[in-house]
């Protein structure tokens, strides 16, 4: 761990504003196999953006996204197909969430 | 210390199988996973569960966890035995970042945790006022670290970081504070410390990504002759131009006054119609009048 110094403020960038990831990039950032990350898109966990080059590139939100799936794949004991349906699920709960609160 | 019932934790009997307590485990960690749960306690319930359960699951530490337990009451104070674990291999499987209690690691400290992963990054999430995301501004987070002791254990440190929180970050949205991480030993560079934002309610507006909402309770002659009404947005007060004929739900858009991300969010803000009481004759009377010169069925669409 590094000293710290506790006066002086850490600047810090917003990582998804110029993040644009790669397979590589998501694979030691969550720090599991490359293989994994290409079966979360396979699987539809996460999206490409970028096709058109000869890699893959996921914008900065895909990190929130792939460390979630591998939250549930590891807590919950559950397979790739059930944390892209249960993720498919969250989302559109929090979507009835939000419509919930502006009717409120 | 206290002895925990990794039993009771898990709602099984003593002599349940194998195949129960990975049913009850599931069962609990579906009930209370935080990235899932509602549940208030999900979190410090998810770790017990997690905990109760990385010891049953093991043969090994499920037969030494039995013996100790004859005679342990839960609740009482408990200190292992000095020859506790003596004749049992510990396999150290699973595991996951999470910080067991005191109990679990006096039992298998050392011997019974996976190793961290190795990932240089690191990983945080806080809770940001958001005026925090509005003005942007340095806040004192206070983050608990995971780190390895001199004795081998994994202990749960605390690390308090000023930091320049961008102006116009986003809920979800991660700070990423270049060689912040951890520094692994012949590694050149340490890593980068990722935090995840999130914001706390806010008394008056709502967060949605970029939007922001507000529900603004007006008369209800605002409402139907319009008017011109003070509103309080992120920037300041403003005047409100409410449309004649308006209604409760109406949503009137101020744009780019939510969060200033790039692009800016967008300031909505939902009319409520309040009533004003009918406390005194003057504004009962006001109330009669206005049945009498108003030919007004609200409740028309339900056919009576």
């Amino acid at each position: 761990m590094m000293p710290m110094s506790q006066d002086q403020a850490l600047a810090g960038a917003i990582f998804e504003d110029s993040a644009v990831l790669t397979v590589r990039d998501l694979s030691r950032i969550c720090a599991v196999d490359e293989r994994h990350i290409v079966e979360f898109v396979e699987e539809g966990v996460l999206e490409v953006v970028a096709v058109d080059t000869v890699e893959w590139r996921f914008t900065g939100a895909a990190l929130r996204r792939a460390r979630l799936a591998l939250r549930l794949e590891r807590d919950l004991e559950i397979n790739l197909a059930g944390v892209a349906l249960a993720l498919e699920l969250m989302d559109e709960l929090e979507h009835l969430r939000r419509e919930l609160n502006v009717r409120r | 210390m206290e002895f925990k019932d990794y039993y009771k934790v898990m709602g099984v009997a003593r002599d349940a199988t194998d195949a129960q307590i990975k049913q009850a485990y599931r069962k609990l960690a579906r009930k209370y996973h935080p990235d899932v749960s509602k549940e208030k306690d999900a979190e410090a319930r998810f770790k017990e569960v997690g905990e109760a359960y990385e010891v049953l699951r093991s043969p090994e530490k499920r037969a030494a966890y039995d013996q100790l337990g004859q005679g342990h009451p839960p609740g009482q104070d408990f200190r292992p035995p000095p020859d506790w674990g003596a004749g049992f291999e510990f396999s150290g499987a699973g595991g996951g970042e999470s910080a067991y209690s005191d109990f679990f690691e006096s039992l298998f400290g050392s011997q019974g945790r996976a190793e961290s992963s190795g990932s240089r990054d690191h990983h945080a999430k806080v809770l940001l006022d958001l005026d925090a995301t509005l003005k942007g501004g340095t806040r004192q987070l206070t983050l608990r670290v995971p780190e390895i002791d001199a004795a081998g254990r994994l202990v749960t440190k605390e690390r308090t970081l000023n930091v320049q929180v961008p102006k116009g970050i986003l809920p979800g949205q991660h700070i990423r504070l270049a060689g912040q991480g951890a520094r692994t030993a012949g590694a050149a560079a340490p890593g980068d410390l990722f935090i995840e934002v999130e914001f706390q309610p806010h008394p008056w507006y709502r967060i949605d990504g970029r939007d922001l909402y507000l529900e603004l309770p007006v008369a209800p002659w605002e409402a139907a002759l319009g008017a011109a009404v003070k509103t309080p947005t992120p920037g300041g007060t403003v005047d409100l131009k409410i449309p004649p004929a308006s209604h409760a739900g109406t949503k009137l858009r101020l744009k780019g006054r939510g969060i200033p991300a790039a692009p800016p969010g967008d300031f909505y803000v939902i009319l409520q119609i309040a009533l004003p009481p009918a406390a005194d004759d003057r504004a009962k009377a006001a109330y009669s009048a206005m049945a009498q010169a108003l030919p007004f069925n609200p409740r028309a669409n339900l056919g009576v």
